[in-house]
């Protein structure tokens, strides 16, 4: 089966649908190549992505590009120079494209599909709508477009269905159709055009900068800081570099957005290649939050968390968000859910109560922490020797290192959460603190009780104290 | 020599002052809380310095961990804590919130760093102790990762930034230009009824000192409710811990750093 053919094929009455051995007897010396959808759909978003120097709003649609230009032709002179720039550019990449120009992007479809100029003079056929309505349409003597919309439409509602009248409506723009974006259009952006390609990546710094501060103005007079950031690089050849950062508190400072822009371009694993250099750039404020006009404190209070703020953000910028986190407590007694360790930048959650964590007794004075510093999670298998099955342990066994046990304190029973459980199973631990005999203190458990629970229960290190 | 006349010699020179040691009384101090060791030390350790701790043996890593906190812990100097760890360091599990809240240490102060590798650390260290909004950062590397150099740009940025900055450090013992140098062991704790492991206990060994202080070794517990270490009983330690903690694996370099 055919699934496309060039112009040369067109002209010698092949179509898509025709099937290969079909052609071929037409055609004798037909070259035929496979067809890659996914490469297409991949070349159609690439040039989607080019796209993006025309209009924020750019779909991809079966087999064509939807721009929404509205109000953003003023930069070509009007819809037909941006049209032009644009076939310049795809000729450039040995591309051709059948422009089209509409009110509704049905119609925009439809008359790049017929190669027509207006909506009035499309076939029928353009209605997305049963073959059985366009065939009934022209016995009814309605062969355009313009003719089926000069109708009463109760009546071609009533005679052909109210699916065809919706069609035609998205058609002829009697409904305000829009498109939905493959990214959604920044709240604040700010863009930058040159007459000559940029061809470093140190002037392209530059010119960000001062996209920043326009930005950063445009956010002033809205009371907004932005929390994410995008930058669009616009290569000459088509091609997009994209940088984004994101910020923990609301920013829009020029200087601290382009240090995070540094680290990033530092941190980026292929660095940034001008190639022939940028025509465009665009800084896109994504994601904005309210940020009052700041006063400084005179103790520097505010200054000091900016401050920290700021080499938060470096840090994650620089080595990526999972990697600067918080201690948050869980909602659990289960001790490796009741406290975490989360990203910064996580919903904030209700600090953890001195002395008193969820799920163990409160320690009074003068009695030794209850829980260890550090956490192996999961916990370690470990070879345990105890006087008997449902004692404490004696003598255990962990990354090949025999510990004897001098000193121990349990068990701390901490049952499952069979609430949380269907079949309301769960196995009971038994934690020992313990202490073996060069001063180094551990938490093991009994990993499910003897005889009842299990036979022969597991045992486990969790954590190691100070 | 007294001191004025060094004084006035060090003016003559260039680089001013490096004659003297670096130990003027006026510093911000950051003590341990027991008296006997705070006076060895004139005080207590520099706040505005770097500082290195050596687990005794691979084991004591955790009561490394835990004496860096817990001096990161008892420094005043407003401002979050820093941890920065490679992600190898996963292996010695993950720092526990509840713990250290029973330890007494606000866990919200403590902002975890993890960078892919030790060159990483080294980098995102840098950049914190050079923040001065911040009041302790706490480096866990691997000696081998941290040379000469790196550890002097870290003490000159301490210094002048004035965050106390501890070198958790693993391994052989190497040149460094930190302040002090100290081994940490964990060390057997006083027992509470019915035998049960009492507050945490460790033996530390001071190695180096850049004012040139004698080395010594001491008993520290720490007490919570005080927020401060304490003397230990030296008879609830078999002398075996205590042995252990003051002998030194192998002994260290005589070399004089930087």
């Amino acid at each position: 089966m055919l699934a496309a053919v060039d112009a040369r094929a067109a002209a010698l009455g092949l179509a898509p649908g025709l099937t290969l051995a079909d052609a071929r007897a037409r055609v004798p010396d037909l070259l035929g190549f496979p067809h890659d959808a996914a490469a297409d759909a991949a070349l159609l978003d690439w040039l989607a992505a080019g796209a993006d120097r025309y209009t924020p709003m750019v779909m991809v649609g079966p087999q064509a590009l939807l721009l929404d230009i509205t109000g953003c032709d003023h930069a070509w002179g009007g819809a037909p120079g941006l049209i032009d720039d644009m076939l310049a550019r795809l000729a450039r990449l040995g591309l051709t494209a059948l422009p089209a120009l509409a009110a509704t992007p049905d119609a925009a479809l439809a008359l790049a599909q017929h190669q027509l100029g207006d909506v009035a003079d499309l076939p029928v056929t353009a209605l997305p709508v049963a073959e059985g309505v366009h065939l009934a349409l022209r016995r009814a003597g309605l062969k355009s477009i313009g003719a089926v919309a000069r109708q009463h439409r109760p009546a071609l509602a009533a005679r052909f269905g109210a699916d065809m009248v919706m069609a035609l409506a998205r058609l002829t723009g009697d409904i305000d159709v829009r498109i939905t974006p493959r990214r959604d259009p920044a709240p604040v952006s700010a863009e930058q055009r040159f007459a000559s390609p940029l061809a470093s990546s140190e002037a392209a710094l530059a010119v960000i900068e001062a996209l920043a501060v326009r930005a950063g103005m445009e956010l002033a007079t809205r009371a907004l800081g932005g929390r994410r950031f995008g930058v669009a690089l616009f290569r000459s050849d088509g091609h997009v570099d994209r940088l984004a950062v994101e910020t923990a508190a609301p920013v829009r400072d020029a200087r601290i957005l382009i240090r995070l822009l540094r680290e990033r371009i530092g941190a980026l694993a292929d660095p940034l290649d001008p190639g022939f250099g940028y025509d465009a750039i665009r800084l896109d404020v994504v994601t904005t939050a309210p940020l009052a006009d700041s006063q400084l404190r005179l103790e520097g209070g505010d200054l000091a968390e900016t401050e920290v703020g700021a080499l938060v953000d470096r840090l994650a910028t620089r080595l990526g968000r999972g990697r600067v986190r918080r201690l948050v407590p869980g909602n659990s007694h289960i001790p490796e859910q009741a406290a975490f360790d989360l990203p910064i930048g996580a919903p904030t959650s209700p600090p953890f109560l001195p002395k008193s964590p969820v799920g163990s007794p409160v320690s009074g004075p003068d009695e030794p922490a209850e829980r260890p510093i550090r956490l192996l999670d999961p916990p370690e298998i470990i070879d345990v020797i105890a006087e008997v099955p449902d004692g404490p342990p004696r003598r255990f066994r962990w990354r090949r290192d025999t510990h004897d046990i001098v000193r121990h304190e349990g068990p701390e029973r901490i049952a499952a959460e069979w609430w949380r459980r269907s079949d309301g199973a769960g196995l009971t631990r038994d934690y020992y603190r313990v202490e073996d005999g060069e001063g180094r203190r551990f938490w093991l458990f009994r990993h499910g009780l003897y005889g009842t629970e299990k036979l022969t229960p597991g045992w486990y290190l969790h954590g190691l104290f100070a | 020599m007294n001191r004025a006349r060094l004084s006035a010699l060090a003016a003559l020179l260039p680089d001013k002052g490096r004659l003297l040691p670096p130990a003027d009384a006026g510093a911000a101090r950051l003590g341990f809380g027991a008296d006997t060791v705070d006076a060895r030390l004139g005080g207590g350790l520099a706040a505005a310095a770097l500082h290195e701790l050596y687990p005794a043996a691979a084991g004591d890593a955790t009561a490394a961990a835990a004496v860096a906190l817990l001096l990161a812990g008892r420094n005043a100097r407003p401002g979050p804590i820093i941890w920065l760890r490679p992600d190898r360091a996963a292996r010695q599990g993950r720092p526990y919130g509840l713990g250290l809240a029973a330890l007494g240490l606000d866990p919200a102060r403590l902002l975890l760093v993890q960078a892919p590798d030790m060159l990483a650390v080294l980098r995102a260290g840098a950049d914190a102790v050079a923040c001065g909004a911040v009041a302790t950062v706490i480096l866990e590397v691997e000696s081998k990762g941290v040379d000469l150099t790196a550890t002097r740009r870290l003490a000159l940025a301490a210094a002048r930034s004035g965050v106390t900055t501890l070198l958790l450090r693993s391994g052989e013992i190497a040149p460094s230009a930190a302040d002090t140098r100290w081994q940490v062991a964990a060390a057997p704790s006083r027992p509470l009824p019915a035998n049960a492991p009492g507050p945490p206990a460790f033996a530390l060994t001071l190695l180096r000192h850049r004012g040139g202080l004698p080395g010594f070794s001491c008993l520290l517990e720490w007490d919570r409710d005080r927020a401060a270490f304490a003397a230990a009983d030296p008879r609830v330690a078999p002398a075996v811990a205590a042995e252990r903690a003051a002998v030194p694996r192998r002994p260290a370099p005589r070399r004089r750093a930087a």
